[in-house]
């Protein structure tokens, strides 16, 4: 996954942070103050491995992060991580559907360009012959009054204090 | 050995005849007696399917998960270029002009087709609407869905897309679309059960090739389809995954 480049976000101001994974792995993003509407009557849809690695996005997937299908398909689910997400947002994700159940929460997602959509996230396991082999993740559109809640109480989230 | 086939009770009564005739035709197709039984409701035609009285369905995509992961169902074929897409409409004269103007409270009318009313559902969301905020009505038809807007019983209908678009222009005229769903993906589907399973490659070959069959095509587009397409078990596994996600409404 490759640092974002002042390029990417096409002359907008932006603010620079850097982020580390669960997996240990880092990426410079930059981050610009520019909301992208969800879009009315569609759905995002992906589905990963075991290991949250995209191996499916439908249109609206590529329409809403700003992604070519070629730039997602192999790429870690967190290409999409926006630097206002704390980590205990997703507490239970992977704890959740790992062990067979559902997941959902509000998420703020980084664009390809800086820019951020908020979504209504549910993600649930494949599970074929009794077997867990990957999960699935639909995004719908939030109702404003649950971004206006994350937005005032995921700030306060954060381990150190920002 | 005599099979029962059933049609999710969503179909349009002018299709009736269709399903009799591709009844007939599947029988001769594959050489098995086939019963086509009609239920009123999904009410009933679940207790069927609970009790083992359905060997091959044309099904709701909100039924194939207990129909594939609890009962063995497995796929036959799906019409071909279809999918079930929602509206959500308001009278003309409502003040509302986007979801997001609705408020809590809201009447809203519905059928009990499960997978439409789902859909209606979660583009509400949008507006906080839920079913323990807001007063739900079901009626038969999407005929009656319109008519409860325009005499004012009900404040938001929710719509199969195609019934919408088959009402009148005149009742069409006075409602206003606020959403229409573009999900792509939900899709009714022929599913053949356990005892029906060992035929099911001969099902699906009868109704690929009945394209190529003039009278096999006319039946086919009895029912209102162009024609049939081959489904991977995976594909429908994925759909059920999908419809999951859709009906987890963990705020209800």
């Amino acid at each position: 996954m490759r640092d974002m480049e002042p390029a990417d976000v096409g002359g907008y101001p932006y603010v620079e942070h850097h982020l580390t994974f669960h997996d240990g792995t880092h990426r410079r993003v930059l981050v610009v103050d520019r909301e992208m509407p969800f879009p009315d009557g569609k759905l995002i849809v992906s589905a990963t491995d075991l290991a949250g690695v995209i191996t499916h996005c439908n249109q609206a997937f590529i329409d809403m992060s700003g992604f070519s299908r070629e730039e997602l398909l192999g790429q870690p689910h967190h290409i999409l991580r926006h630097p206002d997400m704390p980590a205990v947002a997703f507490a239970g994700l992977w704890e959740t559907i790992e062990r067979g159940e559902k997941w959902h929460g509000y998420v703020k997602n980084l664009r390809r360009d800086g820019a951020y959509y908020w979504v209504h996230a549910v993600a649930v396991p494949n599970v074929r012959e009794g077997r867990i082999v990957g999960y699935t993740s639909v995004r719908r559109k939030p109702s404003r009054s649950k971004v206006a809640w994350a937005t005032q109480v995921y700030p306060t989230l954060f381990k150190d204090g920002r | 050995m005599s099979y029962r086939f059933t049609v999710s009770p969503d179909f349009t009564p002018e299709k009736l005849s269709g399903w009799f005739i591709f009844n007939t035709w599947l029988q001769r197709a594959i050489g098995e007696g086939i019963h086509l039984d009609m239920y009123d409701s999904f009410v009933q035609q679940r207790a069927a399917i609970a009790a083992d009285q359905v060997d091959l369905i044309y099904a709701n995509p909100y039924d194939a998960s207990m129909l594939v992961r609890d009962k063995g169902f497995v796929a036959v074929a799906r019409p071909r270029g279809r999918s079930d897409e929602a509206i959500v409409a308001v009278p003309a004269s409502s003040p509302a002009h986007r979801v997001e103007e609705l408020r809590p409270g809201a009447r809203i009318v519905s059928t009990d087709d499960p997978d439409v009313d789902m859909m209606g559902m979660i583009i509400l969301e949008a507006a906080d609407l839920r079913a323990s905020n807001t007063v739900r009505q079901t009626t038969d038809t999407y005929v009656l869905v319109a008519k409860k807007l325009l005499k004012g019983e009900a404040d938001i209908g929710i719509f199969l897309a195609e019934a919408f678009d088959g009402l009148s222009p005149l009742v069409r005229a006075d409602l206003r679309i606020l959403v229409r769903s573009q999900i792509s993906v939900v899709q009714h589907i022929l599913l053949a059960g356990p005892k029906f399973r060992p035929r099911q490659p001969d099902i699906t070959s009868a109704l690929l090739h009945a394209q190529d069959d003039p009278r096999a095509r006319l039946v086919t587009e009895g029912l209102g389809f162009t024609g049939w397409d081959a489904v991977p078990q995976e594909e429908v596994e994925f759909m059920i995954d999908l419809i999951d996600t859709l009906a987890f409404r963990p705020e209800d």
